[in-house]
């Protein structure tokens, strides 16, 4: 099949520029949701790699890259739900979900 | 490399650009499920069939769903006066390039150590089945407690205060 | 025996006809032929049961309520589909000035593709499934959650409140059901031990003296296709549970704003849901295309499939206008306080089921536990419900 033809370094790649993608997002933007959104890339990226180096590994049998993505997709569902109810429940104190306006902390 | 790989690729990085350019958070939230659906083809093209359709129930029927509540929650819709970026912009773009650089020189400059083409592997979900009560089954119940964990977090932390008497 | 031939190739007349289509062309095309004219059969006849579907609801809903229903299109308003074909066609498009117009116009596209990659794993007959695929089920229901999406995305690109609600509200709906749709399908699984639809029902092709080993007939399977079924008539947004959609209550829901083609994709894309579903149940609990009885199995495969799949619509059609209309609340406190918990212990029982191995024992245990559990909860759950005497007024 096709992905034959496709060499690691090409996964590796998209892996990296999605990676930094979502580095950047989360670090650009002003919303906080865009900061998980970003978060959620990056896990994404982490991922791809995985299933890349599972797939091209010596020993797929093992499933060890397959597993690891998987628990990782489980956790990355459970984060992104907590990190949300964070994101409303900061909402419903302060009004707004701009991180720039939630620094009462600052002294 | 193939052209299904370029498609798919450009497909999920479209995506993701999108889902940190846009200025409207809804626009923003729909472009990422589309860099979940490109990963999750990504995922079809290298072999992991369950990872794929994991992917796609998990991510995009769940994930993608969280996100769009939460903005319609928070009243993302509005947008704000000074701009949807933050001060600082610039400095977070020059450190995820010097990611995307570091990490894509140590992909290149490694391109003879990694292998070209092996076989595909015959992964049943049967296989997968016995690995995770098998050999994973510790993982297994410890990702189990953490979601347990994080769903009564999550309830927890969105639920509504009672208001507390004075006093 | 010629008798015996005509019927084994009458049962497989559809895998011969493509294999004779296919072979006009050189071999390397061969497979990608294969299931483009798979595909292409689907397409053309899910539709078209579509068509036939919506002229029975009507005129099974108007014999319901006292009424006929349509009879003026054709020899008892068997051509109504057509008129409203035409209909829908030929009105005017119109989309809200402040409507979001790029993620309006994708809903109903993505709704439409979605539902349609379901019946890509169902097995329709002997050997009649487009793609075997050893997770199977795992696609299907990933394909139904990405339905859940472009519910959204329609009702929120619309501008509107009542459709923002609607949607709302149908994804709420969606996503609890969803859970449960899964657990009782876990159930299925866990006997037969492979996510894969054509073993699924291979597991169940078995005959017993003349009675098939069906799921639906074990005590875990009664339970769980009753689950099923009220977990699918929620998923597809049917009555009892159409509240996002409810005429009464919210215009039209989350397809308020759309007309003419897009409000008939939603409604194409709503029956089609329904059929992926009650296919999947069948395929899951009814023993797919096996016949009922073992010396009915002359019949062929796919006649029984249609048949049992058409009997599930016809029982959506008669829920739909037998019970009234359930409130939201009442709708999420059932899914999370009732139908989750005797899943979860339908799940528990299966297990028990396989542990205690074949006999009489199996039986009696498992029934008392799933019949015992369905009392105590249900009772719990009506303690305090006051009801008078029943009152009928029929018409004259």
């Amino acid at each position: 099949m096709s992905s034959m033809t496709t060499p690691l370094a090409g996964y590796l790649l998209v892996a990296a520029l999605l990676f930094a993608i979502g580095l950047g997002g989360a670090l650009v933007r002003r919303n906080a949701i865009l900061v998980l959104i970003g978060i959620e890339l990056m896990l994404n990226a982490a991922n791809l790699n995985l299933i890349a180096f599972w797939r091209y590994g010596p020993h797929p049998e093992a499933l060890t890259g397959m597993m690891f993505a998987i628990f990782s997709i489980a956790v990355a569902a459970a984060e992104a739900a907590v990190g949300l109810g964070l994101v409303i429940a900061v909402y419903r104190h302060t009004n707004t979900t701009e991180l720039d306006k939630i620094d009462r902390m600052k002294g | 490399m193939s052209p299904i790989f370029y498609l798919l690729a450009a497909i999920t990085l479209a995506g993701g650009l999108a889902a940190v350019l846009l200025k409207h958070l809804v626009h923003c939230a729909l472009a990422v499920t589309v860099a979940f659906a490109g990963l999750a083809l990504l995922f079809l093209e290298l072999d992991a069939q369950f990872a794929g359709f994991a992917q796609i129930l998990v991510y995009i029927g769940a994930v993608a769903i969280l996100i769009v509540f939460a903005i319609l929650l928070t009243r993302g819709a509005d947008l704000p006066k000074a701009g949807v970026f933050s001060k600082t912009w610039f400095l977070g773009l020059l450190i995820a390039a010097a990611v995307f650089a570091v990490l894509g020189w140590a992909v290149l400059a490694s391109v003879s150590a990694i292998p070209q083409q092996t076989a595909i592997p015959s992964v049943t979900v049967h296989d997968i089945g016995v690995a995770l009560v098998g050999r994973y089954v510790l993982p297994l119940e410890i990702v189990a407690l953490l979601l347990t964990a994080a769903t009564i977090g999550a309830v927890i932390v969105a639920m509504h205060e009672k208001a507390r008497p004075r006093g | 025996m010629s008798a015996n031939s005509f019927f084994v190739n009458l049962d497989q007349i559809f895998v011969l006809l493509r294999n004779w289509l296919v072979g006009f062309l050189p071999s390397a095309l061969r497979p990608a032929a294969g299931v483009l004219l798979g595909v292409i059969a689907i397409v053309c006849v899910f539709p078209g049961l579509f068509a036939l579907t919506t002229v029975f609801e009507r005129k099974g809903l108007g014999r319901m309520q006292n009424r006929l229903g349509p009879n003026r299109v054709g020899p008892y308003g068997l051509f109504q589909p057509v008129a409203d074909g035409i209909k829908s066609l030929t009105k005017e498009d119109i989309v809200p000035l402040s409507a979001n117009a790029a993620v309006h116009f994708l809903a109903p596209l993505a709704l439409v593709v979605t539902v349609f990659m379901g019946f890509a794993v169902l097995p329709m007959g002997r050997n009649m499934v487009l793609v075997d695929m050893d997770a199977g089920l795992l696609f299907f229901f990933a394909m139904g959650a990405a339905t859940e999406l472009s519910v959204f995305m329609a009702g929120w690109s619309s501008r509107n409140k009542y459709s923002l609600l609607g949607a709302m509200r149908a994804v709420a709906q969606m996503i609890s059901y969803e859970v449960v749709l899964l657990l009782s399908s876990v159930a299925v699984v866990m006997i037969t031990g492979s996510l894969s639809l054509p073993k699924i029902v291979a597991a169940q092709d078995q005959y017993s003296g003349i009675f098939p080993h069906w799921y639906i007939f074990t005590p875990w399977g009664l339970a769980g296709f009753v689950m099923y079924a009220i977990a699918a008539t929620a998923e597809t947004n049917r009555s009892p549970f159409d509240l996002p959609e409810g005429e009464s209550e919210l215009v039209a829901g989350y397809h308020t704003e759309y007309s003419g083609f897009k409000f008939a994709l939603f409604f194409l894309g709503e029956y089609l849901a329904m059929f992926s579903i009650s296919g999947l149940g069948t395929t899951l609990f009814l023993g797919g295309w096996s016949a009922p009885l073992s010396f009915l199995q002359f019949i062929p495969s796919w006649i029984w499939f249609f048949g049992k799949v058409m009997t599930s619509i016809f029982v959506f059609i008669w829920v739909r206008g037998t019970l009234p209309r359930l409130r939201q609340d009442q709708l999420m406190n059932f899914a999370w306080k009732f139908v989750l918990p005797y899943t979860l212990l339908n799940l528990m029982v299966t297990a028990l089921w396989r542990f205690m191995g074949e006999g009489w024992q199996r039986w009696v245990v498992c029934t008392i536990i799933l019949a015992g559990a369905y009392i105590v909860m249900g009772r719990l759950g009506m303690r305090g419900e006051h009801f008078g005497r029943r009152s009928y007024r029929h018409a004259e």
